[in-house]
């Protein structure tokens, strides 16, 4: 029994890191159709700028945490600005070919600076544990359920009520009326990519707590897709409920089946679902009115 | 849109809108207006009438700027408004200067509902504006939004669609609006219904409108001006009255012959492709 409450926390734990990237990878792609293969580098870059600013400049964590995020906010502009805004009007596939290189390049630069070995990331989430229902739970875990779930809050309300969470949903739906109404596409654009790469290294330095970081933290961008499948490309609530069945799956056919088949089973899971339900579990059905 | 409690704006003679002998080109070759000209008077309603692939549409999207997200450009000429040249300029710029264009086939954003609808149309809107001012005057104009305030527009009808996208550009406060046939695909009370409140706008809040139209008739009843279209050219302009009495107008738009009677579409549709104004 304990087991199973462990393994759920860090199913959850997992989850909720996992539904915050994904939101981030959303909303590039419902901005400008590109999918955005360079996620989970982004979430790496954060992990190891926030461990640079603690272990290796000796600030405080606090202060790390925020010049990480600010750094990656710019990182994701940059990118923007330099390598997708000067392909607006080619083909998608250009750009999404686009991101894979910066992928590379990002991996390349990461190895660079910081070597190819994992490193002990300087946690900062208290340690201690606490007891429920006589599991021993890790309190680092249950706080990033929480501030993960915080934050996941602080977006839906940015969508739902903001005038540029309004304005990037407006160009979802229909990018040349939301042009004619003034929206601009190269801001919304700009503000999508800042979205992803905060929403990447926040769930960078949360996972890198967990586990510390090393270039396998990447991988975290693949995870994505089948969160976001089965979340549907629409809703916050959509992306909670995918990260959770994804992160659960994972840490159950891992404690009780065997480590290995944990990176499988989501997929496994994935394909079903579609089979049944095409549009993912909370997916938007396309409206058709006659 | 603060002009509620004002008295209906005296129509100036001011040109508010010149669009001067421009030629638009879509994919670099196809030449779609060749030498358009028109004005607009502030505070007039101005209709914009031809038949299908004249060029009605690509008009208005030229004065807006949204030709350019349809591999289309001005290739010679100007565009002017309140005196100053807007042709070069992006389509969010234009709509911060006041033009606003509603295209044709409503184009609401599906999956979002009303409310949000209506707050994207603010979205150039100064900070600090009251948008809930401003959604509670488009909801006295179109009561029935406001009830359907949470629902998604994807799921209205045809006519609160209509109503919803010129709810959606009233919430810009333009000084002015392009309407690219409203009528299309409504039931005729429900256009009725439509023109009414096309005409308390232009009265109330003093906006100009240039109103793009197939059905004549009903474009001549509110408009004071019109303008005739053809092969990418105005081939025919004048007051309302003016044209309305015109005998080409009558017989290739009203569908009236000289004897008074209607004659059926069928009819005109065979005659328009012998007679022409220009050719
Ligand atoms: N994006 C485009 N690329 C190429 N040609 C176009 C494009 N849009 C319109 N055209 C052509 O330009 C001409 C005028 O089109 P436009 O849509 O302006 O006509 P319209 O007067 O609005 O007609 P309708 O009453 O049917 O809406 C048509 O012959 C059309 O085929
Ligand atoms: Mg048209």
């Amino acid at each position: 029994m304990d087991t199973f409450i462990q393994l759920t926390l860090s199913g959850l734990s997992n989850g909720m890191v996992y539904a915050l990237v994904a939101v981030g990878f959303v909303v590039v792609f419902k901005a400008s159709d590109v999918i955005n293969f360079a996620q989970g580098e982004f979430l790496m870059f954060g992990a190891y700028l926030c461990f640079a600013f603690i272990a290796q400049f000796g600030l405080p964590w606090s202060l790390s945490v925020v010049l990480a995020v600010a750094g990656c906010a710019g990182l994701g502009l940059l990118v923007e600005r330099l390598v997708l805004r000067p392909l607006i009007g080619e083909p998608v596939i250009s750009m999404i070919m686009a991101t894979i290189g910066l992928s590379s390049v990002m991996k390349a630069l990461v190895n660079g600076i910081w070597g190819p070995r994992p490193r002990a990331f300087p946690s900062f989430l208290p340690e201690g544990n606490i007891e429920i229902g006589g599991a021993v739970l890790g309190l680092d875990r249950v706080l990033v359920v929480v501030v993960a779930g915080l934050l996941l809050f602080v977006l839906q309300w940015f969508f739902k009520t903001t005038r540029e969470g309004i304005a990037m949903r407006a160009i979802a739906d229909d990018n040349q009326a939301a042009l004619s109404m003034g929206i601009s596409i190269r801001r919304v654009l700009a503000v999508a990519w800042a979205l992803a790469a905060v929403t990447a290294a926040l769930g960078g330095m949360m996972l890198a707590n967990m586990v510390g970081v090393g270039q396998e933290v990447s991988h975290v961008g693949l995870r994505v897709f089948p969160v976001v499948i089965l979340g549907g490309l629409d809703s916050i609530p959509g992306a909670i409920v995918g990260g959770a069945i994804i992160g659960l799956l994972e840490q159950y056919t891992g404690g009780y089946i065997g480590h290995g088949l944990n990176m499988i089973v989501p997929f496994l899971v994935l394909i079903l679902v579609l089979m049944i339900r095409p549009y993912g579990l909370f997916g938007k059905r396309i409206i058709e009115r006659v | 849109m603060d002009s509620a409690n004002r008295p209906a704006l005296a129509k100036s003679l001011r040109r508010l809108l010149s669009v001067n002998n421009i030629e638009v080109l879509y994919e670099d070759v196809i030449l779609v207006l060749k030498g358009l000209s028109l004005t607009v008077r502030e505070g007039s309603i101005c209709a914009l009438l031809g038949t299908n692939g004249a060029g009605k549409s690509t008009t208005l999207k030229a004065i807006s700027g949204l030709l350019r997200t349809e591999r289309g450009a001005v290739s010679d000429g100007t565009i002017d408004f309140c005196g100053e040249r807007i042709d070069e300029l992006a389509a969010d710029d234009i709509v911060r200067r006041g033009i606003f264009q509603v295209m044709e086939g409503r184009r609401v954003f599906e999956h979002l509902n009303v409310e949000d609808n209506l707050r994207a149309g603010g979205y150039t809107r100064p900070r600090g504006t009251s948008l809930a001012r401003d959604l509670e005057r488009v909801y006295s104009y179109f009561p029935k939004l406001r009830e359907r305030q949470e629902q998604q527009a994807g799921y209205l009808s045809g006519g609160e669609q209509q109503m919803l996208a010129i709810g959606r550009a009233l919430m810009a406060a333009p000084k002015l609006l392009l309407l690219d046939e409203p009528s299309l695909g409504l039931a005729p009370l429900l256009v009725q219904e439509i023109f009414a409140i096309v005409r308390r706008i232009n009265e109330e809040e003093g906006t100009t409108i240039l109103l793009v139209e197939q059905n004549a008739h009903l474009a001549l009843e509110v408009a004071e001006h019109a303008m005739i279209m053809e092969g990418g050219r105005v081939v025919l302009e004048g007051s309302a009255d003016e044209l309305r009495n015109n005998a080409d107008v009558k017989e290739f738009y009203l569908g009236v012959t000289q004897g008074g009677e209607r004659k059926s579409y069928r009819d005109i549709k065979h005659y328009k492709r012998r007679k022409r104004w220009l050719s």
